[in-house]
């Protein structure tokens, strides 16, 4: 049996096993902090930084995602200050890549602009950069539109942590980083990808659909990896 | 190899250098290089064949000299006189009057007692300029390899790490952590595979310290690696190194295959039961590479991201296992440390800051260059009395230190002392060491648009906050470099700046915004020049008219909502 660490989150005193992440204890006990690049499943890379939380004694804001409980830790996932700072990341990401969820395939079924809703963000206050953006359609069934990516490499990681394909990975640097296959190829014509799909099933955004499916009819499964991963346990 | 053996190489050295009539030494940095050194070389060579005194001559390239504002810089031994601005005409006269009549050309060298040279303590630069960088046994027989034969032979590795944080060594690359406690973390980590490894991916705009060292004197690196791969149980080291810096490459290659034929690294170095190597990889011109854990990836050869800490690389590092990451200059502290004790470098610099720093001056200073100076001078001396003061009978202005992390400095801080603490009081930083002065000609509009531009450029895009943060904060200082800013936009600029620096991931996100914050600290009356009254005093910004700067805000303001 592993050992257990009691700490606060907060306000509220909750034990998680040792090695467990702050994300994952707060979920487990009901409290919500919200994230973008992770995902059940996946491995962690504190990337989208929605997930910074306040930990008593460190002037650091800390990724709850990858921060790991300890003995008598007091955590605070909510303050003025993160409240202002999700806000923002948010407003960050919609002026960063050309996000018009009126005509968006996911508009409803949205993790971005659940978010967005779920801090009250009405506008926006930076630059919209409205980035000159391809769609990529070269796939048989799928379609990457480089305009809604927000590059939270879910994908990336997807394709090579559970399907091993390393199909999809990221090219560039800074805002013109972008997703590429293989070695920059159409997405038609990287002879890696086994068009499983998974990388669909776990982008947040309308950024990776399939063709002929209105994803407004179907809301996304991101839930299976957590039921792939076990059924992988298991079998082990 | 032996200890005997080293000494040896050592003493039969010095013996041929003692037996040339003179010796002639030409700055062979990258600066001086650019400036025709090669040509020069040649020149002095041709010369001393036609008047036939060849063979008596010594004429080697070394490494940076350290006044590269007045290069090609050329030494004459005996006597160490130093000229400067050295062409290939100037060579038939040095030789026949200086070398051949003992007549030092009086109007062309420079003063015995110039401050830029008598005011530096000279510790990790010692050798610099002096010794040929491609001879192993030039190094040798200046000292080089005996602390690392001390070490081995003599000394325990929780010893060495003792020394080293007795002598209270910090990280040189600008964050100050204490070496010998980052050396113990790395030690007691249980794993049997541990590394070392050497960050010389300096990007700095204006700094090249770590460039003159690993082209100036490779093996003072090379040794203070294999003593912190003795100290932690490493039996592997990474010189990593930015690949703009093709001199360095080959300088530090040629390095570590002399090193290896010498069996000063490779197995059982000095008979002793430590064996190890150093492999060299380059950089592929990513500044975000400098980062620990971003340069770790980069090694491994992955994309050079950074990931969070803790774990810190001393703990999970190089493909998971402890690793030492220290800096050029760092490990260039290590071998005097072992040398001369942890006493001596104590002695120099201040109670929390010990030993010395190596700063590349740069800017509007008369003599620009690379120079040392114990921690806790000042940078008033720095500028005024090493420096020589503003070119051109300017007026100082600010001092950047520390880069695109660091901040500015007016003028009413310049008595504060360079260590960690005074640099991080004053709203700026040590950094890896680059210091650029400004005049009245600089705008601090612009010279802090100037640097998140640079930081919006190399920021590898993971994190939300510094990928798209810096971008708009160089859009707002575009803005108020253009004159059309509003007050509503000075507000943005500074709640943004405050988020950047709390929310990214690394340090190069986390410290994107100081430039601006410290310029709007000390320079605020600028800033509010260029966008209430539209004028740019330095000249530089693009300011615009007030009905062009109304309309181009007219244009500029928001898209399209959610």
């Amino acid at each position: 049996m592993s050992e257990i660490r009691t700490l606060t989150i907060d306000g509220e005193m909750i034990s998680a096993p040792a090695g467990a992440t702050v994300l994952d204890a707060a979920r487990e006990h009901g409290i919500r902090i919200p994230t973008l690049c992770h995902l059940d499943g996946l491995s962690d890379t504190g990337a989208c930084r929605l997930c910074l939380v306040e930990i008593e004694g460190n002037n650091r804001l800390q990724p709850a995602c990858v921060t790991r409980v300890e003995e008598q830790m007091v955590v605070r996932s909510s303050s003025p200050r993160i409240e202002k700072y999700r806000r923002m990341i948010l407003e960050l990401l919609f002026a960063e890549g050309n996000h018009v969820c009126a005509v968006c395939v996911v508009n409803g079924h949205c993790d971005l602009q659940d978010l967005a809703y779920d801090v009250g963000m009405d506008h926006v206050r930076f630059d919209y950069l409205h980035p000159q953006r391809e769609v990529d359609s070269s796939h048989d069934r799928f379609v990457l539109d480089h305009n809604r990516c927000i590059l939270c490499a879910r994908c990336v990681r997807v394709c090579d942590e559970i399907e091993g394909a390393q199909t999809l990975d990221i090219a560039g640097r800074g805002v013109a980083s972008w997703i590429v296959s293989d070695l920059e190829e159409r997405w038609g014509e990287a002879r890696s990808c086994t068009s499983c799909g998974k990388c669909l099933l776990v982008c947040p955004t309308g950024s990776l659909f399939e063709k002929g499916l209105r994803h407004a009819d179907s809301s996304r499964k991101a839930d299976f990896l957590r039921y792939m991963v076990n059924v992988t346990r298991r079998q082990k | 190899m032996t200890i005997e053996d080293l000494y040896q190489i050592g003493a039969l050295y010095r013996e041929q250098l003692a037996s040339f009539r003179a010796e002639i030494q030409i700055c062979g940095s990258g600066t001086c290089r650019s400036a025709g050194a090669a040509e020069i070389q040649r020149a002095f060579e041709s010369v001393c064949e036609e008047e036939g005194i060849r063979p008596e001559i010594r004429i080697v390239t070394t490494g940076c000299m350290g006044l590269c504002g007045q290069g090609p810089l050329l030494r004459v031994l005996p006597g160490d006189v130093t000229y400067t601005r050295i062409t290939a005409g100037d060579a038939e006269r040095i030789i026949r009057e200086h070398v051949i009549n003992g007549k030092p050309l009086k109007e062309r060298m420079l003063p015995e007692d110039y401050p830029f040279f008598t005011r530096q303590t000279p510790v990790v630069l010692e050798h610099m300029g002096r010794i040929d960088p491609e001879s192993i046994e030039d190094y040798i027989a200046h000292g080089g390899y005996e602390a690392l034969a001390k070490a081995v032979t003599y000394q325990s590795p929780e010893h060495i790490i003792l020394e080293i944080r007795n002598a209270g060594l910090r990280g040189r690359g600008g964050g100050g952590y204490p070496t010998g406690l980052k050396w113990d973390i790395v030690r007691r980590g249980t794993s049997q595979q541990k590394y070392v490894v050497c960050n010389a991916d300096e990007g700095d705009p204006g700094a090249f310290m770590d460039r003159a060292m690993l082209e100036g004197n490779p093996h003072a690196i090379l040794e203070g690696m294999a003593v912190a791969g003795y100290a932690v149980g490493a039996t592997q080291g990474f010189v990593y190194v930015r690949g703009e810096y093709p001199l360095a490459v080959d300088r530090m290659k040629r390095a570590i295959t002399e090193a290896e034929r010498k069996q000063l690294l490779g197995n059982r170095i000095f008979d002793s039961g430590f064996s190890f190597r150093v492999d060299l990889r380059m950089g592929a011109g990513a500044f975000v590479s400098g980062e620990e854990t971003a340069l770790l990836h980069s090694i491994e050869g992955k994309r050079g991201q950074p990931n969070p800490r803790p774990p810190y690389p001393s703990q999970v590092g190089l493909w998971g296992k402890p690793t030492v990451v220290n800096n050029v200059e760092t490990f260039a502290n290590v071998a005097p440390i072992i040398h001369r004790g942890a006493r001596w470098f104590q002695g120099i610099g201040t109670k929390r800051s010990t030993g010395t720093k190596v700063f590349a001056l740069a800017g509007r200073v008369r003599d620009t260059g690379l120079i040392e100076v114990p921690m806790g001078t000042t940078l008033r001396e720095v500028i005024f009395d090493i420096g020589g003061g503003i070119t051109d009978g300017g007026s100082f202005k600010a001092v950047q230190t520390g880069g695109p992390s660091g901040g500015c400095i007016p003028e009413k801080h310049l008595d504060i002392p360079v260590d960690y603490e005074s640099l991080a009081q004053a709203g700026s930083i040590m950094g890896s060491g680059g210091m650029i002065v400004m005049d009245d000609s600089s705008c601090m509009v612009d010279v802090a648009a100037y640097f998140m531009e640079f930081c919006q450029s190399e920021s590898c895009g993971k994190c939300i906050p510094c990928r798209v943060g810096t971008v708009q904060l160089s859009r707002l200082l575009d803005r108020i470099r253009r004159g059309v800013a509003s007050e509503q936009d000075i507000e943005t600029l500074e709640e943004l700046c405050v988020m950047v620096k709390d929310t990214s991931l690394c340090g190069l996100g986390q410290a994107a915004p100081n430039p601006v914050i410290s310029a709007l600290h000390f320079f605020r009356p600028e800033f509010e020049r260029h966008y209430r009254d539209h004028v740019c005093e330095a000249g530089v910004c693009p300011v615009h008219s007030t009905e062009a700067a109304g309309d181009a805000a007219g244009i500029e303001s928001g898209g399209a909502h959610v």
